[in-house]
């Protein structure tokens, strides 16, 4: 079978039971990824979670240690994850007490705690090579992760621990938003700011000890930003911003697992984030939101309405036009002659946009406080901005002004 | 009888506000490192009036604010709230941070953050439902912005942002109002809409107090100021209490006398 045979029939589970469960189960880590992920984003605490994974190393390698010592082969999962867990945690607490107790920043104590456990942890590693007990082989997979050879309850254990992060990740959404916009707002409320921010990056650590055989603990943070900033460039709205990235997270988990079954010389845990980063990609470039594509398309007709208008009030006043994009546009939609003589509807146009200038200007004065004052950019027809009511009224002052200059 | 034991108690502090009031502050003590932003402070705040805590820059008025609401651990000193503990009557008080504390690129409309008001009686867990929605945009609409429901909050300006802070806080049908300096940095469009609702907000009974910068409509918009600069100087009605006097006191060289003279003063 070819690799794009195989490749296409494991996408839709048709490639045997234990391939089709890995992929599932590095979906539901992705979703739950995505979803955590969101909020450490929010909460701008990104590295954070980097220290987490880093240091999940030792704990990896005491875990074997003491597994070996006990008399097993040192290679029982849900053993080597509770190891994981306890250093990582660890690091976290530290990292919290260098912050709060030193006068170190945080991204200080991030980088030497990182550094230091996986320092440690790679030491632990080389001496657990040197032993003579024990199955050491693949333990280095924890470092970049590997679906080959996974157990089904190695499968099954994952995809159940990721569905269950995302579930808790749904339950907290309320507290943990309020938390990363407005903290001082959200302990005015009754939140518990610390326990909140803890949950968070307990989720972090969870997501982080249960992928550690997927993605590995060196590239897991990439899962988990990747997913919340190709969401960002979606949506304005923290929902959905989380929906999505759930769903890029877990897409990009399942479609990694299935590339990395066909292909099993490359480990899963860089494939499962390139596919990730082709997500990103793609929605920097054409997410009609926040896409560069969009928001350059945007400036430009922009551009062209402030000097469309800018041409007409030009006309209006009977100012010359030197600018040269300003009567390329002007020649363009109609609005002048070859020789920069306006034409019928170029005057009609000019005399609408200088009327509107006026109106504006009576607005601003009568109408201090309304809305439309706010909301308008220089541009919008006033009749899309005010009732006709207002205009009218607007338009009877005018009037009396110019009566009683007369 | 109970007055004469709190002043023996207390010594020099004079409980005017009585027993209940929205808040009893003593011997606040707030401090980052070692050096006292706030020094045994003492306020009290009687229901239905709106005071201004006036002070120079880094005088700790903010400071003041979050150790009241426990925002911001207290080194000592005790605040009751209505005669409670501040967590035994956070129903009863909404609190507007300054504006500048959060980041506006968040994700999230206008509607979206005044209903973050709701939170506290919707529950953290259960759905938003129509009711709720009404709600907030009637909030919204006491400030003048219900025709930015549907905005993002990074694309209103200062004055529009400051408003929906007080939208979100409106939410909470509170008693008790806290505000960060509520008009710093904001247009006179916005500045008259807070001023608005701030009053009919203390014509309903409830009670105001607002860190406050422009000492020239402190008569206009107050009637009772307490300036600190890290200690208390004074606290009182507007018109004992905002006199040349204090001014020199809060605000040492700071503010000039001419300067002092061009106020409507008390």
């Amino acid at each position: 079978m070819s690799f794009v045979d195989y490749f296409i029939s494991a996408l839709f589970l048709q490639a045997g039971y234990n391939s089709a469960l890995v992929a599932v189960g590095a979906g539901l880590l992705g979703l739950s990824a995505g979803s955590a992920g969101a909020f450490i984003f929010l909460r701008k605490r990104a590295l954070v979670s980097d220290a987490i994974s880093h240091a999940t190393l030792p704990g990896v390698g005491l875990a074997f240690m003491i597994m070996v010592a006990f008399g097993s082969d040192g290679r029982w999962l849900p053993g080597l994850i509770i190891g994981s867990a306890i250093s990582s945690a660890i690091g976290l607490i530290l990292v919290e007490w260098i912050t709060r107790k030193t006068r170190l920043t945080e991204d200080a104590a991030i980088g030497a705690v990182l550094s230091v456990f996986f320092g440690f942890g790679i030491v632990l590693l080389t001496i657990i090579q040197t032993m003579s007990s024990g199955r050491q082989a693949g333990l280095e997979n924890f470092l970049l992760g590997a679906t080959a050879g996974m157990l089904i309850s190695e499968a099954t254990t994952i995809a159940i621990a990721g569905a269950l992060a995302a579930g808790f990740v749904f339950l907290l959404r309320r507290p943990m938003t309020l938390v990363a916009f407005d903290p001082e707002y959200a302990a005015t409320t009754g939140v518990n700011v610390r326990n909140i921010d803890l949950a968070m990056m307990g989720l972090a650590l969870i997501v982080t000890v249960i992928g550690l055989k997927i993605v590995g603990l060196i590239l897991i943070v990439a899962l988990l930003i990747i997913p919340p900033v190709t969401a960002r460039l979606w949506t304005n709205q923290v929902g959905k911003m989380i929906g999505i990235s759930a769903l890029v997270g877990g897409v990009s988990g399942y479609i990694g697992a299935v590339l990395s079954a066909a292909e099993a010389s490359i480990p899963t845990g860089p494939i499962i984030v390139l596919v990730a980063f082709g997500f990103f990609m793609i929605s920097a470039l054409f997410s009609p939101l926040r896409g560069a594509l969009a928001s350059a398309l945007r400036h430009h007709k922009f551009q062209r309405r402030v000097h469309r208008r800018q041409g007409l009030l030009a006309l209006a006043r009977r100012e010359p036009i030197y600018d040269g994009l300003t009567l390329r546009i002007l020649r363009r939609s109609g609005m002048i002659r070859r020789d920069g003589v306006a034409t019928l509807r170029g005057r009609a146009a000019s005399e609408k946009a200088s009327r509107d200038e006026a109106r504006w200007a009576v607005a601003r004065r009568i109408l201090p406080d309304d809305s439309a004052i706010e909301r308008y950019d220089g541009l919008t027809p006033i009749e899309q901005m005010m009732t006709s009511d207002q205009i009218a009224e607007i338009d009877r002052m005018i009037a009396e002004q110019n009566g009683a200059k007369a | 009888m109970r007055q004469a034991e709190l002043i023996a108690q207390a010594g020099k502090i004079v409980d005017v506000a009585g027993k209940d009031a929205p808040l009893t502050v003593r011997g606040l003590t707030v401090s980052y490192g070692n050096k006292p932003a706030v020094f045994s402070v003492d306020a009290s705040i009687p229901a239905g009036s709106m005071t201004a805590i006036i002070g120079p820059n880094g005088a700790g008025k903010s400071t003041f604010l979050k150790g009241t609401l426990g925002v911001v651990p207290r080194l000592s000193g005790e605040v009751r709230i209505f005669g409670k503990p501040f967590h035994e009557a956070r129903d009863r008080v909404a609190y507007v941070p300054q504006r500048a504390s959060v980041d506006w690129d968040f994700p999230a409309r206008v509607i979206d953050v005044v209903l973050m008001g709701l939170y506290g009686s919707v529950g953290l867990f259960r759905m938003w439902r129509a009711r709720h929605r009404q709600q907030a945009m009637a909030c919204l609409d006491r400030v003048g912005m219900a025709d930015f429901a549907d905005r993002q909050i990074g694309q209103l300006s200062g004055g529009q942002q400051q408003r929906v802070f007080l939208a979100r806080a409106l939410a909470q049908n509170a008693e008790f109002y806290l505000l960060d300096e509520p008009f710093a940095g904001v247009d006179a469009a916005t500045e008259r809409a807070i001023v608005t609702v701030l009053k009919d907000l203390k014509a309903e009974g409830r009670t105001v107090v607002c860190v406050h910068h422009d000492l020239s409509t402190v008569n206009e918009y107050f009637d009772r100021v307490l300036l600190i600069n890290v200690r208390r100087i004074a606290e009182g009605p507007v018109e004992t209490t905002f006199t040349a006097e204090h001014l020199q006191e809060t605000y040492g060289g700071r503010l000039a006398e001419t300067h002092i003279n061009d106020l409507r003063l008390a």
